[in-house]
């Protein structure tokens, strides 16, 4: 009795999570644009999609910021978490707090605030605007990420190689950085999520002329969808749930999402 | 402990300064603009106009959908997390990550997906006319801002939740039964109390983007619907008023610091 009750509470979240998914891949092959009619099976928006050069400019731009901004966040985040071991614990205290900063504060706080410090420099938004800002709301996932398992490994394995006549980067490389390994991976892949995901920083950020995905959308939806971007959803989607899969088929979960 | 000092100091200067450049400078511009008129000088003015009733009214209306998409998240959520953390199977990971998979697909392209369906002649009203039931109407009223929200930060609940419940150990519950509780009271008294973390990061984690988007409402509300991130929008996008729009945007960071003094006194009331 309680089980039958269960399932039906984890299907009906089941069915509110995927049923508006659902009906975006069956409009995505409906032939009839208008969204209440269904005009025959067709494969014309996913053709339209893929010679759509606005589009693909868009994927590729959301696809680099992405990365770039991932790398640098990673490094830059790695490296001082390494660094914060080695300061007063005030010092430590002060750099995590305005770390924090960003993650607390409004994604709409975050981009005005950016966007103003653009304008008062005089950078023209576009490309280097957008990935600075990514740059700078992705470090603390990595700083958030990697700090905790800073912490907890024990300094004496270090300081046995030192003692053994490693260098300090040898001996860095060989003893802490394998165990900060998995913490840095999953801030970086935190960090990557977010920048793909990012709408509001984004859209005060990258002036006009230049597009992520979401933004291009935003664009799209106030001049009217076309069934174009329903193709795009469901190639999103079924890319998502393939990446999914193919992640749970190794041994190691994905645990970056659930700290 | 690691590479003391100057070292340490040397490799911090760079997010240091990036830091500084790119978040202490840009909020300082915000308060220098909030407190400041168009000559320059020192005004309260761009703080005041929170209290003149177009604009009172969006904040207010945010607060109000705020809470409300939080509370539903909450009840939504809760009983979906008890009942994965209960299943103790191999691949109960994999079905959590089925319930935040949409949170991978991009956050426009969720919200737009709401706006197929409830839309005068979408699909929703398609449904109810095939089972000959009257229409209804939700595009562009409150009620289809709440179900974004709900749809769109859903995940943002159910993952902390989820982690402080499967953390719970057994033996605590089994004690507590062992002891004659009956299963309402080891909820109440065991379950919920231990849960209130996950539960605290999950009403942050869900109500300050709900409070402060601009991005679901104006494509689920139209154009009637105003909440005060769309009017902090409207400032910087179609009217270039920065003060006011920074003024405003003052006014949301006093209740995203509100917010987290509250949850921070509950925490340590709880760790108490």
């Amino acid at each position: 009795m309680k089980k039958t009750f269960e399932h039906i509470y984890l299907s009906m979240i089941f069915i509110f999570m995927y049923a508006p998914i659902a009906a975006l891949i069956v409009l995505s092959f409906n032939a009839s644009k208008s969204r209440s009619k269904w005009g025959g099976f067709t494969l014309e928006w996913y053709f339209n999609l893929l010679s759509d050069s606005e589009v693909m400019d868009a994927l590729i731009n959301t696809l680099v910021i992405a990365l770039i901004a991932t790398l640098f966040a990673t490094l830059i985040g790695t490296v001082t978490c390494v660094a914060m071991m080695g300061l007063k614990r005030r010092s430590r205290t002060i750099i995590m707090g305005i770390t924090n900063i960003p993650m607390i504060n409004a994604d709409i706080v975050t981009g005005i605030s950016l966007m103003l410090l653009f304008r008062a420099m005089n950078i023209s938004t576009g490309f280097v605007t957008v990935l600075f800002a990514h740059i700078t709301f992705n470090i603390p996932f990595v700083m958030l990420s990697v700090m905790p398992r800073m912490k907890e490994i024990n300094p004496s394995v270090y300081e046995a190689a030192l003692d053994l006549g490693a260098s300090p980067f040898t001996a860095f490389t060989k003893t802490v950085l394998p165990d900060l390994v998995p913490a840095i991976i999953s801030g970086a892949l935190m960090a990557f999520t977010m920048s793909l995901d990012d709408f509001i920083v984004t859209y005060f950020t990258k002036g006009s002329g230049f597009d992520t995905l979401s933004t291009l959308i935003y664009n799209e939806v106030k001049r009217g969808i076309q069934p174009e971007i329903y193709a795009l959803s469901a190639i999103i989607f079924i890319v998502v749930l393939l990446l999914l899969l193919i992640i749970n088929r190794f041994p190691k979960k994905i645990k970056f999402m659930h700290k | 402990m690691y590479k003391k000092g100057k070292t340490s100091r040397l490799m911090a200067s760079p997010y240091l300064a990036w830091a500084f450049i790119f978040i202490l400078v840009p909020l300082g511009m915000i308060f220098y603009y909030g407190f400041t008129n168009e000559a320059g000088s020192f005004t309260l003015q761009n703080i005041s106009y929170i209290i003149q009733p177009a604009y009172f009214k969006s904040l207010l209306l945010a607060f109000e959908l705020g809470i409300v998409s939080t509370v539903v998240c909450f009840l939504l959520a809760y009983p979906l997390c008890m009942i994965l953390a209960d299943m103790k199977l191999g691949h109960h990971e994999f079905i959590l990550t089925l319930f935040i998979l949409p949170m991978w697909m991009n956050f426009l392209l969720r919200t737009l997906t709401w706006m197929t369906l409830l839309e005068r002649k979408g699909v929703l009203n398609d449904i109810l006319s095939v089972l000959h039931l009257p229409p209804v109407y939700i595009i562009n009223t409150p009620a289809a801002i709440v179900i974004g929200m709900v749809y769109n930060f859903l995940p943002f609940m159910i993952l902390p939740i989820y982690n402080s419940l499967s953390k719970i150990d057994d033996n605590v519950i089994n004690a507590a039964r062992d002891l004659g509780a009956s299963s309402f009271q080891t909820f109440l008294r065991v379950t919920l109390p231990l849960s209130v973390p996950g539960i605290i990061s999950g009403i942050t984690m869900v109500f300050i983007p709900a409070l402060t988007t601009f991005a679901i409402s104006s494509m689920l509300g139209g154009s009637k619907v105003l909440l005060i991130g769309n009017v902090i929008e409207q400032e910087f996008t179609v009217a270039y008023d920065w003060h006011l729009g920074s003024g405003l945007s003052i006014i949301l960071m006093i209740f995203i610091l509100a917010n987290m003094i509250v949850s921070a006194i509950a925490d340590r009331k709880e760790n108490l």
